[in-house]
C-alpha cells in the first residue's frame, strides 16, 4: 500500500521535475531565438549600411562614365554595369540550354543508373569552389585564346548556372501530371513533341524561376572573373579583350586607399545588391504566388543544394 | 500551333532528341573530368620540381632562380578557419533549424525562412566589403581587444595585437555565410522526421526540447552532419570576403598560430597572386597545384554531404506519412 505520506513525496518530486524541465525547455528556446536574431542582424546590417552609403555615390555619372583617375573619386562605374550585363547574357547563352536540355535528360529518360550518376554531379557542382572553376577557365580558355575574354568569364560562370539550372528544370517536369503526357500519345504525338510542347510549356514558371536564381548567382561571383575577363576601366571593345563586372570592380575599389574609392565601392554594391536580392524575391513572390508547385518546390528542395 | 502527327510510335526524331538531351547531360560529367585532368597537367611543373614538400614547405618565393613553392601554411589556414567556422555557424544553424522546425509559430516560419535564403543570396564580395569597412572596427573593439587584454599574454592562441585583419575575423564572417546554407538544409531535414516520432514523445510528457532531443535528432543525426559538411564545402571554398578579411599572410608567416595574425587561405592566394603570376615560371602552376588540392578537398567534402543527406531524405520518402 502507498501511505498519503508517499504518496504527498512522489507528488512535490513531480512536480519539481516538471517545474525544472519546463524551465530547461524556456530557456533552449530563448537561446535559440537569439540565435535567430543573431543570424538575422548581418543581414538587417548589410542591407542598411549599403543603402545608407552606396545611395549617396549615385547619380547617373557614377552609373554611365568610365571610372576617373584611380584616388580622384571621378567617373563611375559604367563599364561594370555593361560588363555584368554582358557576362550574364553570355553565360545564359551557353548555361540555359544546356541545363535545361541536362534537366529534360533526368526528369524524362532519367530512371537509370547513368542518370542517377549525372543527378548526383550536378548536385556535386552545385556547390563546388567557384575560384577552382575560374582556374579551369583560365586553362582552357585564356591560356588557348592567348587573351582574356567575355567567353572565358562567361564558360566559368555558365559551368556554376548549370546544375541549378538542370536539377530545377528536372524537378519542374517531374511536377507535369503523367496525365498531360498520356493525352499526348493518345493523339499520336512523338515522344519529342510531347516533351517540347506539352511538357514544357506546362513546367515553364519552375524552369524561368531556376533560371533566374542561377543568374542572380552568377551575377554577384566575383572569384572566377578575376582570372577570366581581368577587369578593365572601358567600355566593352570587342571579345578579344577584357571587360570589367560590378564584383570585380567592387573587389579592386575596396583594395584602394582612398575614401572616395571606398564610397564608389558602396555605390557599385547597392547596384549589385540591387540586381540580386531583387531578382531573388520577385521570383519567388511572383512564382510562388501563381504557379504554388514548381515555385514551391524550389524553395523546398533545390535550395538545399544551392550555395 | 501546328502540331505535326505521325503514326509510328517511335520515329527517328524521337532516337535523335534523346542522344541529345544524353549529351547534353554528359557535359557536366565532360567538365569534371576535363578539369581534373587540366589541374592536373597545369600544376604538373610544380610537383616534379617540389615534389612532396609542395604539400609540407611553407617557403612561397616567386623571385627567379630562387623559385621555392610549399603550400602547407595555406592548406592548413584553410583548414583553420573552415573548423573555427563551423565550430561557431553548426551549434547557431542547428538552433535556428530548431526553431524553424518545432518552435515558431506558422506565421512566421515561411518569412523567417525566407530570411535566412535571403541571406544566402547575398553575393560573397559585398560580405567581405561589409566585413572590411563595417563589422571590422565593432569586431576589433567590443570582442578582439577585450579577449587580448583579458587572456593575450597566457594563451598563446589569442597573443598578439589585434588588428581585424586576421584569421578570427575571416572566420567570424565564414560563420556568417555558412549559416543559411546549414540552417536551411538541416530545417529540412528535420521536416522529414516523421510526426509520429514526435508525437509519441510528447505523449510521454516530453517538452519541446526533450522532443528534439529524444526524436527529431537520433532520427536526422546523419542528415544533420551532411548539412554541417555541406557548410564546410562552401567555408573551404570561399573566396572574396575571406581574401578581403584574412590579411593575406604570406611564406612560413602564413602558419596559422594565433587568432589575431594575418593568415592566408588556399582560395584566397590563388585570388590575390594569380593575376601577377607570369605564365613562364613556376609560381603560376604552384598556384594551379594549390587549385588542384583545393578541387580534391571540395570534391571529397561535397561527395560525403551529398550521400548523408540523400540518405535521409530518401528514406523519408518511403517512410509512412501522417
Amino acid at each position: 500500500m502507498i501511505t498519503a505520506k508517499q504518496r504527498a513525496e512522489f507528488r512535490t518530486h513531480f512536480r519539481y521535475n516538471v517545474k525544472k524541465r519546463l524551465i530547461i525547455d524556456k530557456i533552449a528556446t530563448g537561446i535559440v531565438i537569439g540565435f535567430v536574431a543573431l543570424a538575422i542582424i548581418p543581414l538587417g546590417s548589410i542591407l542598411l549600411e549599403v543603402t545608407k552609403n552606396g545611395s549617396a555615390a549615385l547619380s547617373i555619372e557614377f552609373l554611365t562614365q568610365i571610372p576617373g583617375a584611380i584616388g580622384t573619386g571621378e567617373g563611375g562605374i559604367g563599364p561594370a554595369i555593361q560588363g555584368t550585363m554582358l557576362i550574364i547574357a553570355a553565360s545564359s547563352m551557353i548555361g540555359v540550354p544546356i541545363g535545361i536540355l541536362s534537366g529534360i535528360f533526368l526528369s524524362e529518360f532519367g530512371d537509370n543508373r547513368y542518370a542517377k550518376t549525372i543527378r548526383f554531379f550536378n548536385d556535386v557542382m552545385a556547390e563546388f569552389p567557384s575560384i577552382v572553376i575560374g582556374i579551369f577557365a583560365f586553362l582552357v580558355i585564356v591560356l588557348v585564346l592567348g587573351h582574356f575574354s567575355l567567353w572565358a568569364g562567361a564558360f566559368a560562370l555558365s559551368i556554376i548556372m548549370l546544375p541549378i539550372i538542370a536539377r530545377t528544370t528536372e524537378e519542374s517536369l517531374k511536377l507535369v501530371p503523367i496525365t498531360y503526357r498520356e493525352a499526348g500519345y493518345a493523339l499520336g504525338l512523338k515522344r519529342w513533341i510531347i516533351i517540347t510542347r506539352i511538357v514544357l510549356s506546362s513546367a515553364k514558371s519552375g524552369m524561368i524561376t531556376g533560371i533566374m536564381l542561377a543568374v542572380a548567382r552568377i551575377g554577384g561571383e566575383t572569384a572566377p572573373l578575376i582570372m577570366t575577363i581581368l577587369g578593365s576601366s572601358q567600355f566593352f571593345s570587342g571579345f578579344d579583350g577584357p571587360i570589367d563586372a560590378l564584383p570585380l570592380r567592387i573587389w579592386r575599389l575596396s583594395l584602394l586607399p582612398y575614401d572616395s574609392a571606398q564610397a564608389q565601392g558602396w555605390g557599385a554594391a547597392l547596384i549589385l545588391i540591387l540586381i540580386v536580392l531583387s531578382v531573388n524575391i520577385g521570383v519567388r513572390y511572383i512564382f510562388l504566388r501563381k504557379s504554388g508547385g514548381a515555385g514551391l518546390f524550389y524553395f523546398r528542395s533545390v535550395k538545399r543544394r544551392q550555395r | 500551333m501546328r502540331i505535326p502527327i505521325t503514326l509510328k510510335s517511335s520515329t527517328n526524331t524521337d532516337k535523335i532528341f534523346k542522344i541529345g538531351v544524353t549529351i547534353a547531360a554528359t557535359y557536366v560529367l565532360a567538365i569534371l573530368v576535363l578539369m581534373v585532368y587540366e589541374l592536373s597537367i597545369g600544376s604538373f611543373p610544380v610537383w616534379e620540381e617540389e615534389g612532396f614538400s609542395f604539400l609540407t614547405g611553407s617557403d612561397w618565393n616567386a623571385v627567379e632562380e630562387r623559385e621555392s613553392f610549399g603550400a602547407a601554411p595555406y592548406i592548413l589556414g584553410t583548414l583553420v578557419t573552415a573548423a573555427l567556422a563551423m565550430a561557431m555557424g553548426v551549434p547557431i544553424s542547428i538552433g535556428i533549424a530548431m526553431f524553424l522546425s518545432e518552435i515558431a509559430p506558422k506565421f512566421i516560419r515561411e518569412p523567417l525562412s525566407f530570411i535566412v535564403e535571403l541571406l544566402a543570396a547575398v553575393p560573397s564580395v559585398i560580405y567581405g566589403l561589409w566585413g572590411l569597412f563595417v563589422f571590422r572596427p565593432y569586431f576589433i573593439n567590443w570582442i578582439e581587444t577585450p579577449l587580448h587584454n583579458m587572456f593575450g599574454d597566457n594563451v598563446w592562441f589569442l597573443s598578439g595585437a589585434p588588428f581585424g585583419l586576421d584569421i578570427f575575423t575571416a572566420s567570424v564572417i565564414l560563420a556568417i555565410m555558412i549559416i543559411p546554407t546549414i540552417s536551411s538544409v538541416s530545417r529540412e531535414i528535420m521536416l522529414a522526421v516523421p510526426n509520429q516520432q514526435r508525437e509519441a514523445a510528447y505523449m510521454l510528457g516530453a517538452t519541446k526540447l526533450e522532443v528534439f532531443k529524444m526524436a527529431v535528432i537520433p532520427y536526422s543525426k546523419s542528415g544533420l552532419i551532411g548539412a554541417s559538411i555541406l557548410g564546410l564545402g562552401r567555408a573551404v571554398g570561399e573566396t572574396m570576403a575571406v581574401t578581403m578579411l584574412i590579411g593575406n599572410a604570406i611564406g612560413p608567416a602564413a602558419f596559422p598560430y594565433s587568432l589575431f595574425q594575418a593568415g592566408q587561405t588556399m582560395s584566397s592566394i590563388i585570388a590575390n597572386e594569380f593575376n601577377e603570376a607570369s605564365p613562364a615560371g613556376l609560381h603560376i602552376h604552384a598556384l594551379i597545384g594549390i587549385g588542384l588540392i583545393l578541387f580534391g578537398v571540395a570534391l571529397a567534402i561535397n561527395i560525403v554531404a551529398h550521400l548523408l543527406v540523400a540518405r535521409v531524405l530518401k528514406a523519408h520518402e518511403g517512410a509512412v506519412q501522417a
